[in-house]
């Protein structure tokens, strides 16, 4: 009984954790622009993706890990410069359009230039389980979750100590004010794309070995990241964290409990409740301002 | 003697000409024209006022000397050199800084946070000391360096806002209506800052819906209506205006 509970929540942390990674790639952007990325979910995509096809093109895993990031890191350079930059000037809603096209895009573009199958990444050191309380855990799910724990603390540091990471944050909170005391808000934005595509290429790499990668698993996993971002309040950085624990934990209780048909739709009922009850979602702003 | 409309009257100019000078600047928002052909000019260690009306173009005139509005025509010149092309970024650097109309905290972050960020162009290893100085001008700001800035009162806020400015060490300091939604003590309090920045040596553009508190402590100003300047002269000659007091002071 209790080992089936544990099981069950061992497995939503693991996916909830990548589920984060995403929720922060989200909220980076949205603090910089108010721009929702629907591209994320294929950072994702290209991160574990271009692993897979690194490593059978001959290299060693280490490499073809660094190499994909890199890669995903530069087409997340190269979305904002391109297609992002260029129509700053449109407002919110058409940069949130152009996200989706280019999401579209680069789907269709490791279909040709990679594959349509599924594939599988081996783990990183090994598939023998770990056995918790009577529940088993896979040693990757203990390096997606670790993934998830380095990442968060390193960008808290970013944004809480780096003069960089701050003046990222001040733009966030007012833009115009960035700009007078001498931020470059547009370098602030290409960052902030660079770094969600950081995260989310690592969310990817860290997640292929247990869930299989194809060109098309960043759909899902970007709009659970997106429900996670909504749940912790969107451009917090703890509450998107706290959101995708929330999120995956519930989708694995969800699928053991109740059925595993209903495992997707979990993280969408969530999001329509959280968008009736709570707008704001967990964390969400409260506003400090006095005028 | 009544100033005329556009005299230039005689700045004390020092013999390497004005800080600023700003010739003949246009600026639009869409099609809509809101500066035509605004010129002044300011010479170092001057205060100088600005005053007219709401949507005169006063606040849009100081966002395109910040570079945080884009110029369709004319120039901006700092000490002589033009930086209308200059990105907002490189004018801070060049010694531009701005209090921005409506204070503009970076609310959730701490007051140290704020004032520090208004160094961000300088070296980090030399803001130390002018941090210090900024407590100093403002002890309220020292007690309360951890507390979030937007928890802070509107009087408390504008200071933070003028000590995050005097962070960047400028060279021209713009003031966009400091006084704005300000209990009366705290407008003499803004006031008699604001004459003792001029009196340790920096030069301020103020821009002033206040126009008699800022006539009264200005060497010299700028009257402004519907995007042009019609009137400048020494700060006392424009407060004995008729025209002035009739629009402006409402006497």
């Amino acid at each position: 009984m209790f080992a089936e509970f544990l099981q069950f929540l061992l497995s939503g942390v693991t996916v909830g954790a990548a589920y984060g990674l995403v929720a922060l790639g989200f909220s980076i952007i949205y603090n910089a622009s108010h721009v929702i990325n629907f591209a994320q979910g294929e950072f994702v995509m290209l991160g574990g993706m271009s692993t897979v096809f690194l490593m059978a093109a001959g290299l060693p895993m280490p490499v073809a890990v660094v190499l994909a990031v890199l890669v995903t890191v530069v087409l997340g350079l190269l979305l904002e410069k391109l297609a992002i930059e260029p129509a700053r000037g449109a407002g919110v809603v058409p940069l949130i359009i152009i996200t989706i096209g280019a999401s579209i895009f680069l789907r269709g573009v490791a279909q040709v230039a990679m594959d349509r199958e599924f594939h599988a990444m081996p783990p990183f050191t090994g598939d023998a389980p770990i056995m918790i309380a009577g529940a088993t855990i896979l040693p990757q799910s203990l390096w997606v979750f670790g993934g998830m724990a380095v990442m968060g603390m390193l960008l808290w540091y970013f944004f809480a100590r780096a003069r960089f990471g701050k003046a990222m944050l001040a733009t966030a909170y007012n833009p115009l004010a960035a700009r007078l005391i001498g931020v470059n808000t547009r370098l602030v934005l290409l960052c902030s794309f660079g770094l969600s595509a950081l995260l989310g290429s690592v969310a990817g790499i860290l997640l292929a070995p247990i869930t299989f990668t194809s060109y098309d698993v960043g759909i899902m996993l970007g709009l659970k990241g997106f429900c996670a971002a909504i749940l912790g309040g969107m451009g917090h950085g703890a509450g998107a964290v706290v959101g995708g624990l929330i999120v995956g934990i519930a989708e694995a209780m969800g699928a053991g409990y109740i059925s595993s048909e209903y495992k997707d739709a979990i993280a969408f009922i969530i999001i329509l409740l959280v968008l009736f009850f709570m707008p704001n979602g967990l964390f969400g702003k409260r506003t400090t301002e006095r005028v | 003697m009544a100033p005329e409309a556009r005299s230039p009257t005689s700045p004390a100019t020092s013999p390497a000409g004005p800080l600023l000078e700003v010739r003949g600047l246009c600026s639009h928002y869409g099609r809509i024209q809101a500066l035509h052909g605004v010129d002044l000019e300011i010479a170092a260690g001057e205060l100088v006022a600005l005053v007219g009306a709401n949507g005169a173009g006063k606040t849009t005139l100081l966002r395109a000397i910040s570079g945080v509005q884009p110029v369709t025509s004319g120039d901006i010149l700092l000490a002589g050199e033009s930086v209308v092309g200059a990105s907002a970024s490189r004018r801070v650097r060049s010694g531009i800084a701005q209090v921005p109309e409506g204070r503009q905290m970076f609310g959730p972050m701490s007051v140290e946070d704020n004032l520090m960020l208004g160094a961000y162009t300088r070296d980090q290893r030399q803001v130390a000391t002018d941090l210090d100085g900024v407590y100093a001008m403002f002890p309220m700001l020292r007690e309360r360096h951890r507390q979030a800035a937007g928890t802070l009162s509107g009087g408390q806020q504008q200071m933070l806002s003028i000590g995050r400015a005097l962070m960047a060490r400028p060279r021209l300091l713009l003031l966009d209506e400091p006084s704005m939604g300000l209990a009366p003590n705290l407008v003499e309090e803004i006031f008699a800052t604001v004459e003792g920045l001029k009196e340790s040596g920096t030069t301020i553009f103020l821009v002033e819906q206040n126009a008699y508190a800022a006539l009264s402590i200005a060497d010299r100003g700028y009257v402004m209506e519907t995007g042009r300047v019609v009137l400048s002269a020494a700060g006392r000659a424009l407060l004995a205006d008729e025209k002035v007091k009739a629009a402006y002071l409402g006497l």
